[in-house]
């Protein structure tokens, strides 16, 4: 079943040509409304008319996440304040977070491509769907929210925590698709089980699992251990939020880039060349219908690779491979980004400590959980228990509350944390 | 007055507080009197030793991260109610004690108390006005 039948099985030939009409109005408006890119179409002497063909796109130049730092908060958004409706946010320390804008078409078009995923995997207006992203500045659980809306089903706004009453209720209730991290899927599986019950106790049959990277091992696991299919969903904020892309029932094989909306390309993280078809780099995404904050080549910073091959489903839709890493330094904990820089910064702007820091992830049953070690230097260091637990304490309130994870923070002798070209090692990720 | 005391950071691994050992055994000093406070996950070493300054430069070319701070010796009889004068002295006069940890002379007769005060003169006069006998740094160092 297909939510859109017209743009989702459009000819290839039609889709491109709508992709091009689509992306010569985007150049053209931010061209002439946002600064940014008018600078930077200047460095490079190009003026919209010169994009003529889809090919033309290699020419344009990137967007970086730091690009939307610069301009915080409202700096890059292409329609005027009173048209937004809607603003998210990714985690940040003050003043560094990501800011997007969206007006009243973004969050129906964002809705409706919801709605598309949704139905990609198998969903249709009979589904409880049991909605465990985090409401917020997230975009997670919002962007399901509206999508599950939009299609008719039932949405059922849990958010994330508390797990034992979600359990409880997700019987209740009667849930049916259950939407969250597939970490936090595990965790519900070990808490129905410690809750007397058995996934035959439910009635899920579908799970749409995203905001962090998981293999196909852990999809294997999922599917036996809860008795559902489980889909990838791909998004990011600064392009839409989740959405962007979606594996389908018919396959599971993949994830269908919504092509109408958004134009892909990989390329080379280092060169920043495009690579033919096929091969694997950085996500590049062009945003080309939305209004409130539109990107030119954004880059995703995630590694995969994209395939023409048409799917049996029906879509003319491109598939991209699941996401295999990162091209930058960035970790996603529990569906939370975060920077080793963002700690970082905590430990210098907020305690002054210039010390040695050390991220280690580990996964810990289900859960995957962040140890922040930090050196203790002359400067920290007193020789008063208290004093360093307070020290402690704090940081894990700070980190808590800028990034929205909780940390243990350990003080550990100087250096205990390996260097290496006297280049301290930042992150050791055990999962 | 005081009396000069090193701290040392310590991890809660097996095998740290040798390694502070050994580096004073090596560098020949002696540890007068010493006191270990520790969490779940860490700890700190106070120790009073001969020598201060290597000690100090030794455990620091060792690695550890060391502090210094003054602590105040007090010398009090070795006989029940002893420690309890002093305290009381000190709550009346509000005198706030950090920590304290205390030893026995070798000769035997009397202790001696290490305390670490906020407001270290303060507490210095108090003691003083009130009998207590304040033990100077190089009488300590040299026991």
């Amino acid at each position: 079943m297909m939510y859109e039948v017209e743009n989702e099985t459009m000819p290839r030939e039609e889709l491109e040509t709508l992709q091009l009409k689509r992306l010569q109005y985007l150049v053209e408006k931010l061209y002439h409304n946002v600064p940014f890119y008018r600078e930077k179409f200047n460095e490079r002497g190009l003026k919209p008319e010169h994009v003529k063909s889809l090919k033309d796109l290699q020419y344009l130049p990137f967007t970086a996440k730091q690009d939307l730092r610069n301009n915080y908060p409202y700096g890059l958004f292409a329609s005027p304040k009173e048209n937004i409706v809607r603003i998210h946010a990714s985690s940040g320390t003050t003043g560094k977070a990501t800011v997007v804008g969206y007006t009243q078409r973004d969050v129906d078009t964002w809705a409706r491509l919801m709605a598309r995923c949704l139905m990609a995997a198998g969903g249709s207006r009979q589904d409880m769907v049991h909605n465990a992203y985090g409401y917020g500045l997230f975009t997670g659980g919002l962007g399901m929210h509206y999508g599950a809306e939009k299609l008719g089903a039932t949405i059922m706004p849990f958010s994330g925590g508390g797990t034992r009453r979600q359990v409880m209720l997700m019987k209740d209730f009667g849930s049916t698709i259950l939407c969250s991290t597939p970490s936090y899927a595990i965790k519900l599986y070990e808490t129905i089980l410690a809750s007397g019950m058995t996934p035959e106790d439910l009635k899920l049959r579908i799970g749409i699992f995203g905001a962090e990277p998981w293999s196909e091992g852990m999809r294997q696991e999922i599917q036996s251990k809860l008795g559902l299919k489980a889909y990838d969903i791909y998004g990011l904020s600064e392009i839409m939020g989740p959405g962007v892309a979606i594996e389908c029932k018919e396959a599971q094989n993949g994830l269908h880039i919504w092509e109408d909306h958004f134009i892909p390309e990989i390329i080379d993280p280092e060169t920043c060349e495009v690579l033919p078809m096929g091969a694997t780099g950085e996500l590049v995404i062009t945003t080309i219908t939305k209004e409130g904050i539109p990107l030119i080549r954004y880059r995703t910073r995630d590694i995969t690779a994209l395939n023409p091959v048409p799917c049996k489903c029906g879509r003319t839709h491109i598939r991209m491979e699941r996401i295999k890493g990162r091209s930058d330094d960035m970790l996603i904990i529990r569906g939370v980004n975060v920077f080793p820089s963002q700690i970082e910064s905590i430990l210098l702007d907020t305690h002054g400590l210039t010390s040695h820091y050390q991220l280690i992830i580990r996964r810990q049953g289900s859960m995957d959980t962040l140890e922040a070690q930090v050196e203790v230097d002359e400067k920290l260091f007193s020789d008063k228990i208290k004093h360093l637990q307070k020290i402690e304490a704090k940081i894990q309130k700070d980190i808590k509350e800028f990034l929205g994870i909780t940390a243990k923070v350990s003080l550990v002798e100087p250096q205990s944390i390996e260097r290496s070209q006297g280049k301290a090692k930042r992150v050791i990720d055990l999962r | 007055m005081k009396v000069e005391q090193i701290s040392v950071f310590l991890e809660n691994r097996a095998g740290r507080l040798g390694e502070v050992t050994r580096l004073l055994a090596e560098a020949g000093i002696n540890i007068r009197a010493l006191s270990l406070a520790d969490t779940s996950d860490f700890g700190i070493l106070r120790l009073i030793v001969t020598d201060h300054e290597k000690a100090k430069k030794v455990l620091k070319e060792g690695g550890f991260t060391v502090g210094r701070t003054n602590v105040v010796a007090a010398e009090v009889e070795d006989k029940p109610g002893g420690l309890h004068h002093i305290l009381d002295v000190l709550s009346k006069n509000e005198v706030n004690v950090e920590y304290m940890y205390a030893f026995v002379q070798q000769s035997g007769k009397n202790a001696v108390l290490i305390f670490r005060f906020d407001r270290t003169d303060q507490a210095i006069e108090v003691l003083q006005k009130n009998g207590v006998r304040i033990i100077p740094g190089k009488e300590i160092y040299s026991i």
